[in-house]
């Protein structure tokens, strides 16, 4: 299976992880500072900026779109709780 | 005194209030208690091109909120209907209200349309709106108007509505307060100042960091006369208000060493000891990470209260609790459960605790910390009955991680996905 690399640069944490693997299931456990409300692409809570690899990101889904529309997210902004890691690179992320 | 007003009152030029009075309400969202009952204030501007109305009042009410409408304007002179904050204390008329006015085109902020959406559902179809954001300026019935973008106070879908030929706020949930009173005007009322500051406490102190904000955006404008959306009219010193809400949002325990040292709290439970040694343990291998000032506390010598504004005021927390009948005791849960009328939002957790089979209460806690967005960076600690000498230095261990982890300090980690 495919692996992908995932930064939380707010504590100095690199996962590898499975491709497929939501940014949720990562920085919930290694206790990163994202944090989340509906967890299901609503609230717009868990919106982080990717520093680095947003290639290595799946694309937002119709529904992240909307919730990241309505909170005026910037273009390097995305929804923990929505994005998936692709693999074969290294993702970087903080809080928003 | 709480006679029910029979007319209109003309707070500004073309400006009337039309709201209702609450006088025996005694308790608000389940949350806040209410000695002297509440107004839902709602506004009808008059301008040269029809009429604009500001909010509405909770659905009991809408018959004396329409009774005071239609005696200063006909429905089919209203244009705009501007909704600064969509709880339904303050939206109960708007779907009668639209029904009723046949040419009203709806105000709100962006975040508000689907709270606006669940409240017209498929009507809202036969209605135009516009969503709106801060610095937006439009004519509205020939009054200019602008919008400032005041989420979280109370809802993210809030805002003021500032009608600049009069310098008046229209300042929704934003400066108001419970206080019922029929001489409206903060200069003529009893004294409101503890029910002010109350509101405060409760409703915005969760939300200081957009307080403050919304604060910087609305000082500039230097307002006149503000009309919130409860309780007196502010036409006596408005700015001292606006001022006071900056000063609410200091801490009420001003921390010393901000700046200098990062604050980590120490809190727990012990029936017989076991947890009390641990927590002297996690309190000794924190305090030997430089640049934090480590506290530790007995939640059996204390009271909630100051416990929460010391909390409001500190970078990171740990608690200490046994299992005991597969849960966390409840003077823990106690502290955890008030932590709503503050905010965590960012600072660091930690949980520890001796047990005997089970074992639960570590991970309720940190499952609450998480919760209540905090980050929770190391697994928290749970040592079976009473903590050998290897096991309390387990515990000074993970105070050292916490702290380390609170300055910046943590060694940068490379872990795989199945080990965590
Ligand atoms: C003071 C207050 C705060 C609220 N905070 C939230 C919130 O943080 N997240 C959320 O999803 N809904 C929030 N709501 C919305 C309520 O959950 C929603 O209005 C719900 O329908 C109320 O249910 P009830 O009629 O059983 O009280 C809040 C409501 C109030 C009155
Ligand atoms: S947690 Fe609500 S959108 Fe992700
Ligand atoms: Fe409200
Ligand atoms: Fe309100």
């Amino acid at each position: 299976m495919a692996k992908g690399k995932l930064s939380f640069t707010d504590i100095d944490v690199t996962v590898t992880v499975p491709a497929g693997t939501r940014v949720i299931e990562v920085s919930e456990k290694v206790g990163a500072g994202i944090i989340y409300g509906c967890r299901e692409g609503d609230c717009g809570t868990c919106l982080m900026k990717v520093e680095g690899g947003m290639e290595y990101l799946s694309e937002p889904t119709a529904l992240e779109d909307k919730v990241l529309k309505e909170n005026m997210a910037g273009k390097d902004m995305r929804c923990a709780c929505q994005a998936q890691v692709l693999g074969d690179g290294e993702v970087k992320v903080h809080p928003a | 005194m709480l006679a029910k007003l029979p007319e209109p009152v003309e707070i500004a030029g073309g400006v009337h209030w039309i709201g209702a009075l609450d006088p025996d309400l005694r308790t608000f969202d389940l949350i806040l208690k209410t000695a002297n009952g509440t107004t839902y204030n709602a506004y009808a501007v008059r301008g040269p091109e029809g009429v604009v109305v500001v909010d509405t009042v909770k659905e009991e009410f809408s018959e004396e909120f329409f009774t005071r409408l239609e005696q200063v304007a006909d429905y089919d002179e209203i244009r705009a209907v501007i909704l600064n904050h969509l709880e339904p204390d303050h939206t109960g008329a708007v779907p009668e209200l639209m029904r009723r006015a046949p040419h009203a085109h709806i105000f709100c902020s962006v975040r508000a349309l689907k709270v606006l959406t669940a409240l017209l559902k498929d009507e809202l179809d036969n209605y135009g709106y516009t969503l709106t954001d801060t610095g937006d300026r439009c004519s509205l019935s020939g009054r200019p108007i602008s919008f400032v973008n005041t989420p979280y106070l109370h809802w993210p879908d809030t805002q003021c509505t500032f009608l600049e030929d009069e310098k008046l706020l229209f300042s929704g949930d934003v400066f108001g307060c419970h206080f019922c009173d029929d001489r409206l005007y903060n200069d003529r009322v009893g004294d409101f100042r503890f029910s002010f500051e109350y509101y405060f406490k409760h409703i915005m102190r969760p939300f200081k960091r957009w307080v403050l904000q919304a604060v910087d955006k609305i000082e500039p404008l230097a307002p006149e006369l503000i009309a919130p959306a409860h309780g007196p009219i502010l036409r006596d010193n408005p700015l001292s208000y606006v001022r006071s809400y900056r000063t609410l949002s200091n801490s009420y325990l001003p921390n010393e060493v901000e700046g200098r040292e990062k604050s980590l709290l120490v809190f727990y439970m012990s029936a017989y000891g076991a947890t009390a040694d641990m927590a002297k343990a996690v309190h000794d291998g924190a305090s030997s990470v430089e640049g934090v000032r480590v506290s530790l506390y007995d939640l059996q010598g204390g009271e909630t209260e100051p416990f929460v504004d010391l909390i409001e005021s500190a970078d990171g927390l740990v608690f200490g609790s046994p299992t005991v009948n597969g849960d966390a005791v409840k003077p823990v849960w106690d502290v955890l459960a008030s932590l709503i009328s503050i905010e965590t939002r960012g600072k660091l957790g930690g949980a520890f605790g001796s047990y005997g089979w089970s074992g639960e209460a570590v991970p309720m806690i940190e499952d609450r910390l998480r919760g209540l967005k905090m980050r929770v960076p190391a697994k928290g600690l749970r040592i079976k009955f009473h903590p050998t000498d290897k096991e309390l230095d387990d515990c000074r261990d993970y105070g050292r991680t916490l702290a380390e982890s609170l300055v910046g300090k943590a060694k940068p980690k490379v872990v795989d996905f199945a080990d965590l």
